[in-house]
């Protein structure tokens, strides 16, 4: 059993909205292991994307606790754990592709050369060597996708959080991605966890799958996908993959009881 | 052909066009010669109200004052003085209105309790409050610096809220998650998003400045700018209508000339961001 | 209703406070009172002389809004006679901004010189010059930048450009056009009194203001300015209700973007 980077109690987040409150989580138990890749995947409203900020500490629980790396969500935002990907790259338009990638060690007080370094290590990671001096406008929306990645390595982090990272994509980019995204985890070993629509997504690229209701947000399954690693294109083929992909579309329907799980690896 | 040879081909042919418009107005309304008898008569047209354009162009090189140096000459200076003003204070502007809005950003109270009069302030007539400004403070210089600073302060202040205040909720989230300082997030996020917004104000305050510091000039009795000077020829403009024209002209030319200064400015600063260099 | 309250609050805690400290300032301090009069002499200086400031605030916006309405006319008239040919309004783009960089106040004298210095034509031919670039600019703008999309539905219809035009880019100028009508408030009024100071016939703002300067009685000069202030806010309000019944449907007449 490996140790469980992220360590999720009870956590509930209640919006106010006027009048109305908004139970985006309700009582959330959830355990992510050490060099793990996690989905989180739900119906529009049913909190994976809140679930995915309380572990960033970009929001915080109304109630309950959320540990990462044995720390609280805010000390480990303070330490850099972890990097964030979200739908949209969020690059900045003034800055070159390097620089883009920099700018984390930048704020971390990283020095030049160092920088430098870290940055074309990333850039070879995902793939664009070459495109350094290159602005942002001037790259495809799976290239700017891609840089985006390489800034949230850029400085080690033991933690990805990704949000619906390829969600503007055409499905080609997409899948190209997945297998990207994979070789990626494969060479550095960071947890993954991944919010996404997508089932076949979630289930090719996941070790776990878990699965969320909404209104309020609850856990409602969580499925080991103990599919043959390393995953390929063959993988799709696999008569397994389809099978899983059919059990997490059975728990999306809620043919399986609601209820929060605790998560073995 | 670049886009800036285009735009300066393009305004040359209408300034070009606007020159044959006038004479051709002056062929068919001025005033009678020896060998040409316009159909009508157009008061407007007259050599008095509309003096040719190769004599508007003589006028320069002649002198503006009896044995004085050349109207070209004194008119050069005159600019420079006026622009010299503007300049001064459009830069002390520009100074204190990004200040400003980096304050009113960071602090919500501060923003609530002022910003109402920033942007009432937009519907003053602030020019006129130059005569008064003028007087009060009596040095010359200052005085016409202080309105072209005010005249500037206040859409740099608008400009740069905006602008501070523009980024992607997301490139703000991601800061969070770096766990960057306050100061991290303005110099590496806010001012450069703020950038672009701060040169369209910038670019309207560089007009502004240079016609704050002409109408400034007229009451405090300084001679030596262009508010002085057209004051001077408009003053015996029956004895000289073209040199108040020369005048003009050159006025025209400083806030074109500063407007041009402010954009190349702005396409070598924002150079590289896509589609956002646009006056 | 206490959220408005809030909010509004600070800005008129300032306002209060800076009008005690500068009454308090200028008696305790006996700054010369030429300098910097009282809020309590200003406000003396606007009731005594209150029918004055009526007539010179009233011709004066005569003057601007006369400029306007001879400015946006033109303006209309040469951003919809280019809008067709794409060519000449790109041509026509880049002096049109040239132009709008000119110090317009300093063609005063002229304009005096040629419709008399006393008719108030003079004062509206220096506005309407003003005003005129901006609307233009803006007009043309909103004639031009439509949704490449809406243009292709229409073409599937079968519309004439005529009825595109009616219908689509006359409805996508209105925002762009009430934006450059709000600016040209301010400026009418500004180029109004500006012109004003070079001379003409003496009851009008401008006039006064430099008058009561000239002659020190700074605090006649405030309540002028303070006029000035008031017709202009005015105005850009009636612009702002004008645009509001006329583009209820767009963001910024929905929720009264000021910054």
């Amino acid at each position: 059993m490996s140790d469980a980077v992220v360590t999720i109690r009870g956590a509930t987040k209640v919006f106010d909205v006027g009048a109305d409150q908004t139970r985006a989580l309700d009582g959330i138990d959830l355990d992510v292991g050490k060099g793990a890749f996690v989905s989180l995947i739900g119906p529009s409203g049913c909190g994976k994307s809140t679930l995915l900020r309380l572990i960033g500490d970009l929001t915080q629980p109304t109630a309950g606790q959320v540990q990462v790396n044995g720390k609280s969500a805010h000390q480990a935002r303070i330490d850099r754990d972890y990097g964030i990907v979200f739908q949209s790259p969020v690059l900045f338009d003034w800055r070159t592709v390097e620089e883009n990638v920099e700018l984390p060690l930048e704020v971390g007080g990283v020095d030049k050369r160092k920088r430098a370094q870290r940055a074309q290590a990333m850039l070879a990671l995902v793939e664009l060597t070459g495109f350094e001096k290159r602005y942002p406008w001037q790259l495809s929306g799976g290239m700017q996708q891609r840089v985006a990645i390489a800034r949230a390595l850029s400085f080690e982090p033991a933690i990805l959080l990704m949000d619906e990272p390829f969600g503007a994509l055409d499905e080609m980019t997409r899948e190209r991605l997945n297998l990207e995204l994979l070789g990626i985890w494969r060479q550095t070993g960071t947890t993954i966890v991944f919010v996404t629509h997508s089932i076949p997504e979630a289930v090719f690229l996941s070790t776990k799958v878990v699965v969320m209701s909404a209104r309020p947000g609850r856990i409602v399954d969580v499925i080991d996908v103990d599919l043959p690693q390393p995953r390929s294109d063959l993988t799709r083929e696999d008569p397994r993959y389809f099978s899983f992909i059919t059990r997490v579309r059975e728990s999306l329907r809620g043919r399986v009881e609601g209820a929060s799980l605790r998560a073995g690896s | 052909m670049p886009q800036v040879a285009r735009n300066a081909l393009s305004f040359a042919l209408f300034a070009i066009g606007i020159a044959v418009v006038w004479e051709v107005v002056k062929l068919l309304g001025g005033e009678p010669t020896d060998m040409w008898q316009p159909p009508f008569q157009w008061k407007i047209a007259t050599d008095l109200n509309m003096p040719h354009i190769w004599d508007i162009g003589g006028a320069f090189v002649e002198p503006a004052q009896r044995n004085g140096p050349a109207l070209g000459a004194v008119l050069v200076d005159a600019a420079v003085f006026t622009f010299r003003e503007a300049f001064g204070g459009f830069v002390i502007g520009a100074l204190l209105g990004l200040a400003l809005a980096i304050v009113f950003v960071h602090s919500p109270f501060l923003e609530r309790a002022l910003v109402p009069y920033v942007v009432a302030s937009q519907t003053v007539p602030i020019i006129a409050i130059a005569p008064v400004v003028v007087i009060w403070l009596q040095a010359g210089w200052l005085s016409v610096a202080v309105i072209s600073a005010y005249l500037t302060f206040f859409p740099v202040t608008i400009a740069g809220i905006r602008g501070l205040r523009s980024p992607d909720p997301r490139a703000l989230e991601l800061m969070r998650s770096y766990a960057a300082s306050r100061r991290d997030v303005l110099v590496k996020v806010r001012l450069p998003a703020a950038a672009p917004y701060l040169f369209t104000a910038l670019k309207v305050a560089a007009t502004a400045s240079v016609v704050g510091a002409i109408i400034g000039e007229l009451p405090s009795g300084i001679r030596d700018g262009l508010g002085g000077a057209i004051l001077n020829f408009n003053q015996y403009y029956i004895s000289g209508p073209a040199k108040l024209w020369a005048a003009i002209i050159v006025a025209a030319l400083v806030g074109i000339a500063f407007f041009v200064l402010v954009r190349g400015a702005e396409i070598v600063l924002l150079r590289g961001r896509l589609g956002r260099t646009q006056a | 209703m206490s959220s408005r309250l809030r909010q509004y609050a600070p800005a008129v805690a300032v306002f209060i406070g800076v009008l005690v400290l500068w009454e308090l300032a200028v008696r305790v301090l006996s700054i010369q009172q030429f300098l910097l009069p009282r809020p309590t002499a200003i406000a003396a200086a606007f009731a005594e002389h209150f029918e004055e400031l009526v007539v010179v605030g009233r011709n004066t916006l005569v003057e601007a809004v006369g400029g306007l309405a001879i400015g946006a006319a033109a303006a209309f008239a040469v951003a919809f006679a280019t809008a067709r040919w794409a060519t000449a309004s790109r041509a026509l783009l880049p002096f049109a901004i040239a132009a709008n960089s000119v110090p317009i106040i300093a063609f005063a004298p002229i304009m005096n010189n040629w419709f008399g210095i006393l008719n108030p034509l003079s004062k509206m031919m220096v506005v309407a010059v003003l005003v005129f670039f901006p609307i233009m600019i803006n007009t043309l703008r909103g004639l031009t930048l439509v949704d490449q999309s809406s243009l292709e539905l229409m073409r599937s219809y079968a519309a004439s450009e005529r009825e595109i035009f009616t219908k689509v880019r006359i409805p996508n100028a209105l925002p762009y056009i009430f934006t450059a009508l709000k600016v040209s408030a301010t400026l009418s009024l500004i180029g109004a009194i500006v012109a004003e100071y070079f001379g003409g016939s003496q009851s009008v703002l401008g006039q006064f203001i430099i008058t009561e300067a000239a002659f020190f009685r700074f605090a006649n000069a405030w309540a002028a300015i303070i006029v000035a202030s008031a017709v202009s806010i005015a105005f850009f309000g009636t612009i702002l209700a004008v645009e509001r019944v006329t583009i209820p449907w767009h963001a910024s007449a929905r929720h009264g973007d000021a910054t």
